[in-house]
């Protein structure tokens, strides 16, 4: 079968066409395949240089160890403690229910946790390690590391807890930590790296959240190369991060310990500052609760118990709380006369008990009245009337402002929790907030710290060191940072008359030491260490006519929630005045009888810088006040640095 | 142009035919070889096990074989052509009964001593049986229906039964170079038109088909369409391989981060290392440098077969070799089309450098017959 010569020659000539347009077509790929070549490894070089070292390089952040927190004279208040918790590793581990229950007869496991643990891992990759036990005991820990060899796969890590040696004592004050939360997340704008490593503490309240920036440090970054599979290959660099910064509170921790021990029992308040730095050497309110429950997480039915209890562990009533000041408001009032010279030397007003104003009756305390008083007396024994009178002359605008040169209606700048602002009235206000015109009635209401007039104890504590010292002085709670000290709370003389503050003093200092003085129960009888102070007694609300007409006219006969308020402020040496106390007791009567003897315990702790001579009490008392001492050293508690068994 | 018509005296005979193989191909295949063993070695972390070693092994065994098969007249191999499509298609019938089952498909028959791929061996013999068919199909006849539609068969037959196996890789480059061999043989070009209509037409059902009863793809070869379409919506499910394809490959450059110094495919963030994305690797360790001299290497295979063909006056030896050729073509575009993220991950390995003893195998004996229809060319004589 032969092929003719031209068919033969036709058919290459056809075949060689054909494979040319192939073959073009094949070029124009190879040409296309070499554009796209070109095209990712020369124009996008760069992008995908730098996607190929994200995928290699991990950066694993090391956080930084948080600052501690000392008292005035380097007590450890806050610490880091190690804590220790269990892990295993599924790739070490072999078979890993066995290991777990070779693991349970040393330890004893939470079934949950474990049962958690076990999804965990069979979630994530076989190297990562799996916590199946945390805040492990040291004997349990040493149980486990003698057991290793054992145990493939299980290794004991340390990690740093926040712990409060002092439990219950600073709770309101430095607050504690806790494991961020998606809510603290979202109120962070920008949130640092940091708080994204699980575990990881911050401060929640007091303190530790208004310093958290100086107390968290900066976090410190391992660059790690890592595979595919997330397993770390090497490690490339490490930078170490910044610890965060120690700081000391101006608090005094053995006084802080006792003045929370001395309201224990209360639902009160009691503030100690320094009246020429400004220090705050104590700041208490009870009940507390253990700050070192919140840390570990605390379980609901502790939570429960803590917010159903009426005297609201919780509050911090010290900054927190506001109260109507009552009379221990009268200094102000009086201070606004005299300032204005509406109070001659001799001057005396009639008290028989009551004083009409603007057609209202309002009355004293003492319904028979005081008769006829002159400053000192007003407030040695209380008068309302003398303060009435003196608010109807001076005017609303005068004793708000007096109150505010005093401290009262600021919100001062302590690193703590919801410090409240108080309230000091005025016209504006009540217009703007009640739709109400300003009467002259709410002006004697207020002369003796009642109606709209609201205080918190850090307040009163501060109009105290004020008087005392004729300074604006400032509360200042921390002393140093990174040992630097922070800027005092002195201030510049508050340009008063000194002839009248003096006077204020000196009547202040009738009310404790005169025999006829509201607080005369609860003077000092040391001379060095003498006291001036107020009582006040604010009402919570009017006695009904009704409950009157039932015969009840003692605060003792009403349910607690209902009874006044017991508040006292006082400063001493009265000579030399060195600190200024403010007490309050929440519905606990009059102020003399439950606010008083309190602060003057705690004012002579505060000089003597630890239990005072008996001497220091009168004769009568020494006796109670032998046992009280007694008791108290019982209640305090030794600092727990371990913080672990305290409850 | 029978071999009966050859002037045997001008066609070199006995141990004298080893000087008349194409030289400058053996060298070519030779040099993308050891690419391949470069790469291996690297991929395997600096080591000639597991990879490395046995490849050069197999690359040995394949060029002896080249040399064996390319001593064989042609006209051997022509009359073979028949026997060996037969053969093909009893294997892949095998396939279905025996095959053992490897990623979700059906596609190795267990001889022992190694695993077949009988889809491997299809795209060979499914060329010699088209050339030898156009050898003996007269001319004018070519383009008439009926003679069309037995090549057609001839193609469509091994395609379906790898289909069945399913490796949609390999029956669609079984088409296309059966499909290109036809249109090399001079089939006249309305054929193609309308076949090529018609494809389209069939991906648009192939689509609509998705999610009804009678869907037309699996799963899985549905999803890597959609992830070659748009690999950054899955970046760490289906589309990780692209995706961390094209981060190899740019990262690269112009020239590389050098021998063993890739990253992405030392930390195994490169599936399939060291076959099917073995060109990644060599992208980023030696760059675009690098990556297109591979290329160019390719091209420059196709050429010498082109050029080989195109000399030779023998109807059966060109189609051979340009169907061979255009096979190696397929193999090669598809590899990198896929790895640069142009084609669907396909599994398509990239010729002579991915490891893999059957496909090397397969190709060597391919470009043997190539050698073959060299050396037996028909000669003037001088």
């Amino acid at each position: 079968m032969k092929k003719p010569r031209v068919d033969v020659e036709a058919n290459h000539r056809l075949l060689t066409r054909r494979a040319a347009v192939l073959g073009g077509l094949q070029l124009a790929f190879v040409g296309a395949l070499g554009a796209r070549m070109q095209f990712l490894q020369v124009d996008q070089a760069d992008q995908f240089r730098l996607l190929a070292e994200e995928n290699r390089i991990n950066i694993r952040l090391i956080p930084p160890s948080r600052g501690e927190i000392f008292d005035r004279n380097g007590v450890p208040l806050a610490r880091n403690v190690p804590s220790y918790r269990i892990v295993i590793v599924r790739e070490d581990a072999g078979d890993i229910e066995e290991t777990v229950a070779k693991l349970g007869q040393l330890v004893s496991l939470d079934p949950d946790e474990v049962e958690r643990a076990l999804t965990e891992m069979k979630r994530s990759a076989p190297f990562l390690p799996i916590t199946f036990a945390d805040e492990v005991s040291w004997d349990d820990l040493s149980r486990v590391s003698v057991n290793a060899p054992a145990l493939p796969g299980v290794t004991p890590e340390v990690g740093l807890s926040r712990v409060y040696p002092f439990g219950s004592d600073y709770a309101h004050v430095l607050g504690y930590v806790g494991p961020v939360s998606d809510y603290d997340l979202e109120r962070i704008e920008d949130p640092d790296q940091l708080l994204r490593i699980p575990r990881f503490q911050i401060g929640k309240v007091g303190v530790e959240t208004k310093l958290e920036e100086n107390l968290r440090g900066k976090a410190g970054a391992r660059r790690v190369e890592v595979n595919a599979a997330g397993r770390i290959m090497r490690e490339l660099d490490r930078k170490d991060g910044i610890a965060g910064s120690d700081m000391q509170l101006t608090i005094d921790s053995k006084l802080q310990s006792y003045v929370q021990a001395r309201l224990n029992g209360e639902s009160a308040s009691a503030v100690v500052m320094d009246t020429q730095s400004g220090d705050i050497l104590s700041i208490a309110s009870a009940p507390s609760f253990d700050p070192n429950l919140f840390v570990r997480g605390i379980s609901s039915r502790d939570y429960r118990s803590l917010t159903e209890n009426k005297y609201r562990p919780l509050a911090s009533k010290s900054v927190q709380g506001t109260y109507p000041p009552g009379s221990t408001f009268k200094m102000i009032t009086a201070m606004a006369a005299l300032e204005e010279g509406l109070i001659g030397p001799d001057e005396t007003v009639y008290c028989p008990g009551h004083m009409t104003v603007s057609g209202r009756r309002f009355h004293c305390w003492k319904r028979g009245g005081h008769g006829w008083v002159d400053l000192e007396t007003s407030l040695k024994r209380s008068c309302d009337v003398y303060y009435y009178d003196l608010a109807v002359k001076v005017g609303i605008e005068k004793i708000t402002a007096m109150a505010n040169r005093f401290g009262l209606g600021e919100r001062h700048d302590v690193p703590m929790s919801a410090v409240a602002k108080g309230l000091t009235p005025t016209k504006d206000w009540k217009r703007r907030t009640h739709d109400q015109s300003w009467v002259v009635g709410d002006t004697v209401n207020a002369s003796i710290g009642q109606g709209f007039m609201l205080a918190s104890p850090l307040q009163l504590a501060v109009m105290t060191a004020r008087l005392a010292s004729g300074t604006a002085v400032t509360p200042r709670l921390i002393k140093t940072i990174d040992g630097i000290e922070q800027p005092s709370g002195a201030g510049e003389s508050l340009g008063m008359n000194e002839n009248n503050l003096r006077k204020m003093r000196r009547a202040m200092y009738a009310v404790v030491n005169d025999r006829r003085g509201t607080a005369y129960g609860s003077r000092i009888i040391e001379d060095a260490v003498r006291m001036a102070g107020k009582t006040g007694t604010s009402q919570v609300r009017n006695i009904t006519a009704a409950e009157r007409a039932r015969g009840v006219t003692r605060n003792e006969d009403l349910p607690w929630e209902r009874r006044d308020h017991a508040l006292f402020v006082n400063f001493a040496p009265y000579e030399d005045p060195r600190i200024a106390v403010a007490v309050i007791v929440e519905h606990g009567g009059g102020g003399s009888k439950a606010a008083a003897p309190i602060a003057r315990d705690i004012t002579l702790q505060a000089l003597y810088n630890g239990d005072p001579p008996l001497e220091a009490y009168p004769t009568k008392d020494r006796d109670r006040i032998e046992t009280q001492q007694e008791v108290l050293r019982g209640i305090r508690p030794e600092a727990n640095i371990a913080g672990r068994d305290q409850a | 142009m029978s071999y009966l018509e050859y002037t045997v005296k001008h066609v070199p005979s006995g141990p004298k035919k080893i000087f008349y193989l194409n030289w400058p191909l053996a060298v070519l295949l030779a040099a993308v070889a050891g690419v391949g063993f470069l790469m291996l070695y690297s991929v395997a972390g600096g080591s000639f096990s597991p990879w490395a070693e046995p490849q050069m092994k197999r690359f040995a065994m394949g060029f002896v074989l080249m040399v064996i098969v390319a001593m064989v007249p042609i006209w051997f191999w022509r009359n073979m052509a028949g026997v060996a499509f037969a053969g093909t298609l009893l294997l892949l019938l095998g396939v279905e009964f025996f095959g053992t089952v490897g990623k979700g498909a059906q596609r190795w028959i267990d001889l022992g001593f190694m695993r077949l791929q009988p889809s491997e061996l299809a795209k060979v013999t499914l060329v010699m049986i088209l050339a030898a068919y156009y050898d003996w199909l007269p001319s004018h006849k070519k383009s008439r229906p009926f003679w069309v539609l037995i090549p057609v068969l001839l193609i469509l037959i091994p395609v379906a039964m790898v289909l069945r196996q399913p490796d949609l890789g390999t029956s669609i480059l079984l088409l296309a170079a059966g499909g290109g061999i036809m249109f090399i043989a001079g089939v006249h070009w309305a054929y193609f038109a309308t076949v090529i209509g018609a494809g389209v037409g069939l991906v648009a059902a192939v689509f609509q088909s998705r999610g009804t009863e009678w869907q037309l793809l699996k799963d899985y070869q549905f999803r890597r369409i959609d992830t070659f379409l748009d690999p950054a919506s899955d970046p760490l499910g289906a589309g990780y391989h692209i995706t961390q394809s094209k981060i190899a490959l740019g990262s690269g450059g112009w020239t590389g981060r050098g021998f063993m110094q890739g990253t992405q495919s030392r930390l195994n963030f490169l599936p399939e290392k060291h076959t099917d994305f073995i060109f990644t690797t060599l992208a980023e360790e030696f760059g675009f440098v690098g990556a297109f001299s591979l290329l160019a290497l390719y091209a420059l295979i196709i050429l010498f077969c082109v050029v080989s063909a195109l000399s030779n006056k023998d109807r059966f030896a060109s189609l051979l070799t340009l169907g061979i050729a255009l096979n190696f073509f397929l193999f090669f575009a598809v590899n990198m089309s896929m790895v640069m993220g142009l084609a669907p991950v396909v599994g398509v390995p990239l010729p002579l450098v991915s490891y893999g003893g059957s496909a090397m195998l397969v190709l060597m004996l391919a470009f043997g017959l190539a050698q073959s229809a060299h050396v037996h060319r028909p000669r003037q004589s001088y």
